[in-house]
């Protein structure tokens, strides 16, 4: 066949792939390699399947599945204590093991907040599977200290390092004796197995260690009324930790937040890279045994480090993910309860404007369906405010939530008579979800970057409010949490609800009468 | 070929000798190896000489706590050589992370139906819990092929990716594969590329290719009628859609591209490649096995190519119709001249806003050299590079590509890169996301050159055009002039940028 001779590309008018590849060229170009060379399926067995995806009958084995995991919405332990070692002050992120896990913790994180992240390996090869890795702890704890110049170095491992069975109390000992690091340099660890729980948990181990190593064998003297945060693991910490903060000054809380990775993930632009910025001081961390109580935001993220908190003899109560209005509530009068501080009326204030516009635009919001998938502590999160919007949860999903996530999701969608029809869909995947997306459908899709696939094949529209963000810029810049965070939320749910609007009554002479200029 | 210029050497000696210094002993006496200032032909006696193994140490395990670049053999074998095969479901064997991390990053793009006919940009994984460890992950594989079979009828085969506990923990994934393979009829492929074999994503591809050698070549009739033109492309793939922006020319000159490994690929191009008359090779470094096993076993010539920037372009093009013949050498220089125009108003229009430019490269096992012309046909000046994982037939072959006094690190640490970064102070560095913002908070453009920072194609004459646009947005933009605060004193006056026409 005669080879169009015509070419798309030009310098006045450069083409990248989104529409070089639509041009006539390359779309007969592929049309013929498909037909010769890849032996397709003919297109109506194609598209019997894709139709056979959408029923109940493909749900149904979809749902059954035992083994197979497809689309999951969870990564493994050590990416969220590296993510933990992130917000503490000068501090290096150690992981033990295979070297090319760092490189793909150092990368998701970075693509997510677009910021640099730093963390080491200690490289182990196949000679260190079989000697064990010691000999790596060593050199490498010693490279990191005269290389990095950090304060901390905070040790995890990958799951080589768990199968083998390399001990880290030990090995960083044996480090330390051998000089690698001063002896009093602070080296806390936590083994951190992916084949165990999730990256939340590997939070809760790495922020643990680090409460453990300087707390332990120390004398606690209760100070009354101070409190310790926890954030945990948190795509949006930037915004949200500021915002926190912010509160918590105006109430005028003597308080420390234990993890702030806010400063580390958002550094300017001046012409210096820090490798370090912000975080806990190693003081405060210090001084934070002496707090009368630690709250923790994410419930699910600080189990075992509340459990500590506690055996320390402080008092601890965990949120999950304070967003909207009486989860906010909830939270500030808690702090307000231990810290003897009253909450003052400029937060009153914020509180009614958030009320305000919820008010304003509830017409809109009322008996939308939702999806909503996540962390566990963000899908309750989202799932009570979605409801005091007037929306319906439809669907629950936290591939890493528990039987206690769901026993608790039940109690919460069933004291409202807007989550009477939610369904709860704990330790499923996003495949499963799209399964529930085609069968039972919904108006919106809460979640992060990957539910993009989901919108796609389902046409439900997606909005990103949870890590990982790939494909969006710059929103975790933003709170989601307090009554801000809370308008934040409802302000990118409105848009969506009615940008989609505006496109589906553009239509000029056809469906534009309603295509209202007020909403 | 291309530019004439020199580095600063004794610069680039010094900086080598500064971050030395940072280290214990013993990491640096092993870090010295790894670092070098190129010397040019001259110096050396005269003679062609490639860099040897006296000028660069490459493919030896990193060192423990310096922050490697470097990703695993997993990394090799399901991101770069499997992962892009679109009708096969590829497993990630073992903790859900893995295959997590890499989900959807190589962008290498296909067309198909996603979650029907087509997988690529789905995560398959195994999610192995304790007892998976404890007691064996064989029968939960078992199982894992007879979902993927049910759920997914129509995929092409399946391929299980081995991450590091598989091997550790003594699984036998091949008497599975086998297993299944007969009961299910499709091809199962199993990878032992645990992430704790070899020293980074090279041993990965080297298994990959063994991989395909012995589970796919020669396992099914290849029904093909194989026609004098045909020819494998191996090692494209398709980020951006490299590989179709490539495909587009040799077609164009003549020749049937019965296959391309492994960007866009099906698994029936991958079982006929043994049928096709030449195999033309991009990314050497991962997928030259495979080529040097064909020629041995099915005496298939292989050639090497290179398909960034016009004079590699053209270069290349010649090249390949050379072994075709005079028919195909004709329709050549027909393609080379219809393409000249565009090749001369995208030069004409960014050069002189690109010219002098000086810029660094760290990329993976090709790209360090392979680009290195296309910036010099757009007048920019190539001051240092290096790689993540090449091996000493790497270095013999970037001797050709860079000039003298080049600064030139294998496996570099972050520290290093920073501190040349810092002392060169180039106007572009390409390297991956993992060094694209500490750069850019140096006030230092940059763009990702292993995913061509969302961009692309990069590959043939219509990549190139994009290349020079994207080179010249990263260099140009405005926001490089706003870093420092006008209240701060300022030490030199940042350049005016000026949108391009």
């Amino acid at each position: 066949m005669e080879k169009v001779t015509t070419m798309p590309q030009s310098a006045e008018k450069i083409l990248d792939h989104a529409p070089l590849f639509r041009e006539p060229e390359y779309r007969q170009m592929l049309a013929e390699k498909k037909l010769n060379f890849e032996c397709p399926h003919p297109d109506q067995i194609v598209t019997d399947q894709r139709e056979l995806t959408k029923t109940w009958e493909y749900r149904e084995k979809n749902l059954a599945r035992e083994a197979l995991v497809i689309n999951p919405a969870k990564a493994c332990q050590p990416l969220g204590a590296v993510f933990a070692a992130a917000g503490f002050e000068r501090t290096m992120s150690f992981v033990h093991g295979s070297q090319g896990c760092v490189a793909y913790y150092r990368s998701h994180l970075s693509r997510h907040f677009k910021e640099p992240s730093s963390a080491v390996s200690s490289s182990m090869t196949e000679d260190a599977a079989v000697f064990g890795g010691l000999k790596n702890m060593v050199d490498g704890l010693a490279n990191t200290y005269k290389l990095y110049d950090p304060k901390m170095i905070a040790v995890s491992t990958t799951c080589m390092a768990e199968v083998i069975g390399d001990d880290l109390r030990s090995f960083i000992e044996n480090a330390k004796n051998e000089g690698s690091v001063p002896c009093d340099f602070d080296v806390p660890f936590a083994h951190t197995p992916a084949f165990v729980g999730s990256h939340v948990d590997g939070y809760d181990g790495m922020v643990k260690g680090v409460l453990e190593h300087f707390w332990k064998g120390s004398e606690r003297s209760k100070a009354a009324g101070t409190i310790n945060i926890i954030p945990g693991f948190d795509g949006f910490c930037v915004g949200n930790n500021r915002e926190l903060k912010r509160l918590l000054d105006l109430m005028g809380v003597t308080y420390i937040v234990i993890q702030d990775a806010s400063d580390q993930f958002d550094t300017p632009s001046d012409g210096e890279y820090r490798m370090y910025d912000g975080g806990t001081k190693i003081e405060d961390l210090k001084g934070a045994l002496n707090a009368e109580a630690t709250l923790s935001l994410q419930h699910y993220n600080t189990r075992k480090t509340l459990e500590y908190c506690n055996e320390v003899g402080q008092a601890t109560a965990s949120f999950h993910y304070p967003l909207g209005v009486q989860a906010t509530d909830e939270f500030l009068m808690k702090v307000s309860a231990i810290s003897g501080q009253e909450i003052p009326e400029a937060i009153r204030m914020e509180r009614g404007r958030l009320v305000d516009a919820m008010a304003d635009s509830q017409s809109w919001l009322h008996g939308k369906k939702y999806a909503i998938y996540g962390d566990p502590d963000f899908v309750y999160a989202m799932a009570r405010f979605v409801m005091e919007t007037g929306g319906e949860p439809t669907h629950c999903l936290a591939t890493n939530g528990t039987s206690a996530w769901e026993a608790e999701m039940k109690e919460l969608l069933a004291s409202s008579s807007f989550g009477q029809d939610a369904q709860i869909w704990a330790g499923k995947d996003l495949w499963a979800m799209r399964s529930l997306l085609f069968t039972e459908p919904v108006d919106l899709l809460i979640g992060n970057s990957y539910g993009k696939y989901l919108e796609r094949d389902t046409g439900t529209p997606l909005i990103r409010l949870m890590f990982p963000i790939f494909d969006r810029h710059h929103h975790h810049r933003f709170p989601l949490m307090g009554y801000q965070g809370g308008l934040r939320v409802l302000t990118t749910i409105l848009d969506k609800i009615f940008d989609k609007l505006d496109r589906e009554t553009s239509e000029t002479g056809v469906t534009d009468y309603s295509y209202d200029l007020t909403r | 070929m291309g530019l004439d210029y020199e580095n600063d050497g004794a610069l680039h000696a010094k900086l080598i000798e500064d971050v030395l210094s940072q280290y214990p002993d013993k990491a640096a006496k092993r870090r010295k190896k790894h670092l070098s200032v190129a010397t040019s032909k001259d110096e050396a006696g005269g003679e062609d000489k490639g860099l040897s193994e006296c000028d660069v140490k490459s493919n030896i395990k990193s060192i423990p706590g310096v922050m490697t670049i470097r990703g695993c053999a997993y990394a090799g074998s399901k991101g770069v050589v499997w992962g892009p095969v679109k009708d096969m479901v590829h497993i990630s064997h073992g903790p859900v992370g893995c295959g997590q991390y890499s989900w959807s990053q190589r962008r290498n793009y296909y067309v198909g139906t996603t979650g029907i006919d087509t997988f690529v940009t789905m995560q398959f994984t195994s999610d192995f819990q304790e007892k998976d460890i404890v007691f064996g992950g064989d029968k939960k594989l078992e199982k894992i092929i007879d979902e993927v079979e049910d759920l997914f009828p129509l995929s092409g085969g399946i391929s299980v990716q081995s991450e590091c506990p598989i091997g550790l923990i003594g699984d036998d994934i091949e008497a599975v594969s086998r297993k299944k393979a007969k009961e299910h009829e499709k091809t199962i492929v199993p990878v032992r590329c645990e992430g704790f074999r070899g020293v980074s994503q090279s041993l990965g591809h080297h298994i990959a290719n063994d991989a395909i050698r012995d589970w796919v070549f020669d396992k099914d009739d290849v029904d093909f009628e194989s026609g004098p033109y045909d020819v494998n492309v191996v090692g494209d793939y398709n980020i951006g859609g490299d590989a179709w922006a490539s495909r587009i020319l040799l077609e164009e000159i003549g020749l049937r591209v019965v296959g391309n490994w492994s960007g866009d690929a099906t698994l029936a191009e991958i079982e006929r490649a043994p049928k096709a008359k030449l195999n033309l090779i991009h990314c050497y470094r991962s997928m030259n096995y495979i080529c040097r096993h064909m020629e041995e076993k099915y005496g298939i010539a292989w050639m090497e190519y290179n398909f960034f920037g016009p004079s590699q372009i053209e270069a290349s093009l010649r090249n390949i119709a050379k072994h075709f013949g005079p028919e195909i050498e004709e329709k050549t220089e027909k393609v080379i001249a219809k393409y000249r125009p565009l090749v001369d108003a995208v030069i004409a229009k960014y050069q002189p806003r690109l010219e002098g430019r000086t810029v660094m490269l760290y990329v993976g096992g090709l790209r360090p050299r392979h680009v290195i012309t296309a910036y010099e046909d757009l007048a920019m000046v190539i001051v240092g590079t290096g790689y993540e994982f090449a091996h000493n037939d790497d270095y013999q072959r970037t001797g050709h590509y860079v000039k003298n006094g080049t600064l030139l690190y294998d496996d570099v640490t972050g520290y290093e890169l920073e501190k040349f970064i810092e002392g060169i102070r180039p106007d572009l560095v390409g390297s991956g996301i993992k060094e694209k913002y500490p750069v850019q908070k140096m006030g230092i453009p940059f763009r990702q050159m292993h995913s061509w920072d969302y961009s692309g194609p990069y590959h043939g004459y219509d990549g190139f055009a994009i290349f020079a646009r994207d080179m010249d947005l990263a260099i140009n933009n405005p926001v490089w002039g706003l870093y420092r605060a006008p209240w701060k004193k300022m030490k030199d006056a940042p350049p005016t940028a000026v949108a391009a026409e």
